[in-house]
């Protein structure tokens, strides 16, 4: 008489797991990483691989020591160091990366409880502790496939750029200068049609998020198409904003969140002291997250009055 | 054609297209007659049937040996003739032991002198319900409801409309598939027998669209009848009652309720065949259907199969189990009970045993929530479980009751798409029972 194993059902499970979802983000990154390095140099892939490594170094050493099982598996931490790396200029010192990345998984994550408990997307905490540490540092960027070392200032802060009349076809091509992997427009899209493609993310947000922003821009008079292919609106609003843990995650919560997110953004674009305005608006809105969910709770089945 | 559905839902194992190819182009095979069954007294809900045999007594195949004991039960018949060896406690899927007759079968399968065929046309609706009662027919999905009750609504509750489930969303499962397939007509006078019992206004048949040869089948057996027929997605839970009804109605089941509080009564389309021989037949509910399937089986089938068979007995005849069976499921996959062992009865409500390898099972490795929001956009009932399963962990059953873990229908949808793999649905369950118990205080 043979035994089974017995549980509860449902006794299958989908073969999705954290770690695949994750791999997911990371494969998706990829083009972006690609020609980040190809535009900026090989100094660029050693920008992007101290900020992951200090961010996995960083999670396993702190769960080590808080006694914590160290869950460096699920790749969240690697994902963090990638995307806080991608949003770092090109020849950012080697400090800036590994401190942005300790502060991510240190301060923004593993202490208000790892994975899940964080309110703020970690990699975007790093980047504002970066700005807030090192503005210089953070907001000189090389010419993409210059030779020599020129610097200059993000595109978004030049008024004359958005005159010229290449300037959109630059934007999306990624011949404008600005951090590792938020030039090359089309690389990203292309890494965000394969996430909305394996539903590893949703299009409420980027889709508000992104709309909201060009719409307003062209309201005011701008070429609505240049502002969100501009600085790092696409790497935001794909990759950050739809953040799991620190996103609405009800359907029109998304909604809300990503049109807060575009309004913020173009607010401080236009009326800000700082030239971008993606960091701050993303990291505004997670906060606001609960409390837009807490707002639009689906209405569960069978709320109607019964017939006669 | 349009296919209905319901908001919500997931797609389970579509890799392998939910398992159905294993055995939906099989017939139905009539199993070898069992030497001995072994007859659960309680095959439904309701309260469990008092036997009207005893050891040493001999029975006609159909003869009934469990008397039903209240409203909400239903009577048990020999599914065999020879001679009652024991009436005695057994284990069944559930892990319970309730009463069974044990019966040698003499292998002359003798029908019961009374059993005789009638035309429904000549029986009135008391008539025809209190054959439906005799033939002990339950709910054969899996919920296992004594039909003649469903069909009994309270004056005041006026139904619109008779809904034939022929969802058969669970992966796996064949069972249902096959008899409208292949007993299209008898399907179809079933549903003729219960709409007069009803006197609905409308009368729907839903299939999911990928059993289209069924669906022809049953439009061919329909034609003249008034009896529409609808193609659903599909989608799980498609075949749950309350995702049943908004597909083919639009309407909702309000919270708390019966799909009668919404004017709908649903049937199963192989208890329409059942209620259809014992009411055209006089024949009583012995022997079902049951799809013997999964990867872990050597030659899976669908089976007819005496109640009270042994589940070893149809896994011997359909080439015995492969070596490495993990899990035995009586059911579906989605909301089967596991088995811990093969030695337990067929009974009325058993549409599949299903052998599941390790692989099948899929990955278990627990992480924290992410909060990636799968849960919600499948859960059926558009309830959050991610919300409702940190509410448990917290022993919160307040909160859990605020968040509606009344309404969860356990269907497992959230539990199955979860990349966290969390046990959502097992931590709802244990909500339910926390709830209830502190109601009844």
């Amino acid at each position: 008489m043979s035994s089974f194993s017995v549980s509860l059902s449902p006794h299958v499970r989908d073969s999705a797991s954290t770690r695949r979802i994750m791999l997911q983000v990371c494969l998706a990154l990829l083009p972006a990483l690609a020609f980040g390095v190809w535009a900026f140099g090989l100094y660029a892939l050693l920008v992007v691989a101290l900020s992951v490594a200090s961010a996995v170094g960083t999670e396993a050493l702190v769960q080590r020591c808080l006694k914590r099982p160290i869950t460096i598996s699920d790749g969240s931490a690697a994902v963090t160091g990638l995307l806080l790396g991608l949003t770092l200029p090109p020849e950012a010192p080697w400090y800036v990366p590994v401190f942005g990345a300790v502060f991510a998984i240190f301060i923004a994550k593993q202490v208000f409880g790892g994975l899940g408990d964080n309110f703020v997307n970690p990699a975007l905490a790093g980047r504002a502790f970066l700005l807030a540490c090192w503005p210089v540092e953070m907001t000189s960027y090389p010419n993409p496939f210059a030779v020599d070392a020129l610097t200059s200032a993000t595109p978004l802060a030049d008024a004359g750029f958005a005159q010229s009349a290449a300037a959109l076809q630059n934007a999306y091509l990624g011949l404008v200068p600005g951090t590792i992997g938020e030039t090359c427009k089309l690389a990203l899209l292309l890494g965000a049609a394969y996430l909305l493609l394996r539903r590893v993310i949703d299009w409420r947000i980027p889709v508000a998020y992104l709309g909201s922003l060009a719409l307003l821009s062209w309201a005011f008079g701008e070429n609505g198409l240049l502002a969100i292919g501009l600085g790092g609106a696409i790497l935001g609003a794909f990759f950050m904003a739809t953040d799991y843990v620190t996103s609405p995650i009800t359907p029109w919560g998304k909604l809300v969140y990503g049109v807060g997110c575009g309004l913020i953004t173009f607010a401080i674009r236009t009326w800000g002291a700082y030239p971008e305005g993606v960091t701050y608006a993303i990291l505004l809105m997670n906060v606001a997250a609960p409390l837009i969910d807490r707002g639009f709770r689906p209405r569960k089945y069978g709320e109607v009055k019964e017939h006669a | 054609m349009p296919q209905l559905s319901f908001r919500g839902g997931i797609h389970p194992l579509q890799k392998t297209h939910h398992g159905k190819g294993l055995t939906n182009q099989l017939p139905i095979r009539e199993a070898e007659a069992p030497k001995l069954v072994a007859i659960p007294l309680v095959q439904h809900i309701g309260a469990p049937c008092a036997p009207c045999v005893s050891a040493g007594d001999s029975v006609y195949m159909g003869q009934k040996i469990g008397q039903v004991r209240g409203y909400v039960s239903a009577p048990v018949h020999a599914s065999v003739s020879g001679k009652v060896v024991a009436v005695e406690p057994r284990l069944v899927a559930g892990g319970a032991t309730p009463l069974c007759v044990v019966i040698e079968n003499d292998f002359q399968d003798r029908w019961d002198p009374s059993i005789a065929p009638m035309d429904p046309a000549l029986l009135d609706r008391e008539a025809l319900l209190s054959r439906v009662l005799e033939g002990g027919i339950v709910g054969m999905g899996g919920a296992t409801f004594p039909a003649h009750v469903k069909l009994s609504p309270p004056k005041d509750k006026k139904i619109d409309f008779l809904l034939l489930n022929g969802a058969e969303c669970e992966p796996y499962l064949s069972a249902d598939h096959r008899v409208m397939l292949e007993r299209a007509q008898g399907v179809l006078q079933g549903v003729a027998i219960l709409q007069r019992i009803l006197n609905a206004s409308r009368c729907i048949i839903g299939v999911e669209a990928n059993k289209k040869d069924a669906f022809q089948a049953l439009e061919q057996a329909a034609q003249g009848s008034g009896v529409e027929l609808k193609l659903m997605k599909v989608k799980y839970p498609q075949g749950s009652e309350k995702q049943l009804v908004q597909a083919l109605t639009g309407r909702q089941v309000p919270s708390g309720k019966l799909p009668m509080d919404a004017g709908c009564v649903v049937v199963n389309v192989s208890s329409a065949y059942a209620v259809y021989e014992a009411v055209a037949l006089g024949r009583p509910l012995i022997s079902r259907v049951v799809s013997v399937t999964g990867e872990g089986v050597n030659q899976p089938a669908n089976l007819q199969v005496r109640i009270g068979d042994s589940v070893a007995s149809l896994l011997r005849q359909c080439g015995g189990l492969k070596e490495d069976v993990e899990r035995l499921v009586s059911g579906g996959p989605m909301m089967g009970i596991a088995l811990l062992q093969e030695d337990v009865p067929v009974t009325k409500g058993m549409s599949g045993i299903l052998a599941l390898r390790k692989a099948q099972l899929g990955p278990r490795e627990q992480t924290a929530c992410i909060r990636c929001g799968r849960c919600l956009s499948g859960c059926p009932i558009h309830l959050m479980p991610f919300e409702l399963c940190n509410d448990c962990e917290r022993n919160d059953w307040a909160a859990a009751e605020k968040h509606g873990a009344l309404d969860c229908i356990e269907c497992g949808s959230c539990t199955y798409v979860c990349p966290a793999k969390r046990e959502i649905t097992s931590s709802i369950r244990i909500a339910k029972r926390q709830i209830m118990a502190a109601r009844k205080k």
